[in-house]
């Protein structure tokens, strides 16, 4: 199967302490891989090295490389840029814009130059599909983007991700402070949408990579303990340490 | 850290159904007694026994559909409990059989011994080890036990086929014998199935403890499908 990412001995530290261990791992495309472990497991170091995010940190530094189809994301010439553009992120804290839901959409698109109206009306309804809220939202796109509750702050900056028609997109528990029917709405919206895009969640809800993850990886103290297909991580993992994490006897 | 509250709660479900695992070899060996004395007696006792073992079996799927339905437990949790449950009405079943062997043991009461009926405390003798062993096998999280338990289920098949074969010929030659053979038969039968439920508990106990499915073959297809990878 092909990979969209294939990370090779990953190593990372910050400020000289070492947060991620020789990990080695191939991300197949169009689907989800649900990441889970402990606070402080690496989870989030690791996600954040998909998209060079953790290179804005001072006091960062990696080993090993990281190809995005077949091409290192950090060779000197490659353009973060279009990194961005094709690898997006939606964090824990839904943060709408103080704007209206339409410009929330449709302001990355407009950033990477799209002008043309019926365009960007078109983004903004295909993006909101996509998420899962159009039916919700549609007859009220003026108004502001803060003034919707936090699932559907959470399912727009999903949208805003979608905006700009990247292929992989990394949530960092984007679900923490949902109640369970905006989690349903974001699982669902996710399940659909890997036909389409690489999915990459990182959640503490194991539950969660349970029911949509096609593929868990299991991370403990920076190193990658057991990666697999989801249903054998829950049901018959390789690893003690996994089945006590699974199994909710730690972490 | 102290023991979880679910994990006091899978310990009360196993606590219960080790309980129940031992009624059930009880009621088992009772009734193989009762074969061997050609008691007619037992019938009463052995129905009310299958009768608690009944209850029984209601109340652990209860407790271990509630832990799924409250816990949602995962890995070694959820296949202790889903084994919980099919270990459960194994032991039910087996409850059955030992109820039938008991009525058998009615029927043969009064009668003299035949020749072929020393087959058949072998047979049970057999039946009741295996049964022991894979119960054992579940209780101690001993799966090579649980595998040793799974090889003995060809010597049961063979002592039945063995048994059929002999009654069936004093039948033929005694036509008075028809009603006692048919019943030293349903015998035989009912010991046959404890040593299949047998093996079925112990698949399940490496089931739980290794998650290995071994039963149909599937363990030997999964190695199979590994080497042409």
């Amino acid at each position: 199967m092909d990979a969209k990412f294939d990370i090779q001995d990953l190593n990372v530290y910050w400020d000289g302490n070492l947060l991620l261990k020789k990990v080695t791992l191939r991300i197949p495309s169009c689907q989800i891989l649900g990441v889970i472990g402990p606070a402080g497991s690496g989870k989030t170091t690791f996600i954040r090295s998909l998209d060079r995010m953790n290179e804005l940190e001072p006091g960062f530094k990696m080993e090993g490389r990281i190809l995005l189809d077949g091409e290192d994301i950090y060779a000197p010439g490659y353009d973060a840029v279009t990194l961005r553009k094709k690898v997006g992120m939606v964090f824990a804290l839904p943060v709408a814009l103080p704007m209206s839901i339409y410009e929330n959409i449709v302001y990355g698109p407009r950033l990477a130059g799209i002008r043309n109206h019926d365009q960007l009306g078109g983004l903004v309804e295909q993006s909101l599909q996509a998420a899962f809220m159009w039916d919700e939202v549609k007859d009220r796109l003026e108004m502001s983007g803060l003034r919707l509750s936090g699932g559907q702050q959470q399912r727009l900056c999903l949208a805003r991700v979608l905006a700009m028609e990247p292929e992989v997109i990394l949530l960092d528990e984007p679900c923490s402070g949902l109640d369970p029917i905006s989690t349903a709405k974001i699982e669902e919206a996710l399940t659909a949408l890997k036909k389409k895009y690489t999915i990459i969640l990182v959640t503490n809800n194991t539950k969660q990579a349970a029911r949509i993850a096609d593929q868990t990886a299991f991370f403990l103290m920076g190193e990658l303990i057991e990666i697999g297909p989801t249903d054998r991580i829950f049901t018959a993992p390789i690893h003690k340490q996994t089945d006590d994490y699974v199994t909710g006897r730690f972490g | 850290m102290d023991k979880r509250h679910f994990d006091v709660e899978l310990d009360q479900l196993r606590h219960k159904l080790v309980m129940m695992a031992t009624k059930v070899e009880i009621l088992i060996n009772y009734s193989i007694e009762a074969i061997r004395k050609r008691d007619a007696a037992v019938v009463g006792t052995a129905t009310a026994m299958d009768k608690e073992i009944d209850q029984m079996e209601i109340d652990i799927e209860e407790a271990a559909i509630s832990l799924i339905a409250r816990h949602q437990p995962a890995a070694g949790d959820l296949r202790f409990l889903v084994g919980a449950i099919k270990i459960n009405n194994d032991l039910e079943r087996i409850g059955d059989h030992g109820v039938n062997i008991a009525q058998s043991a009615a029927l043969l009461a009064g009668r003299p011994a035949v020749k072929v009926l020393a087959d058949i405390p072998w047979m049970a003798g057999l039946a009741v080890s295996m049964l022991k062993d894979s119960l054992d096998s579940f209780i101690s999280a001993n799966p090579e036990k649980a595998r040793e338990v799974c090889t003995r289920d060809d010597q049961v098949d063979d002592l039945k086929d063995q048994i059929l074969s002999i009654v069936l010929t004093f039948m033929m030659e005694n036509p008075g014998f028809i009603s006692e053979g048919m019943t030293l038969i349903l015998v035989a039968r009912n010991l046959e199935r404890i040593a299949d439920l047998a093996t079925d508990i112990s698949e399940e106990a490496i089931y739980i403890h290794q998650g290995k499915v071994i039963k149909h073959g599937a363990e030997q297809q999964s190695e199979e499908g590994e080497a042409t990878r």
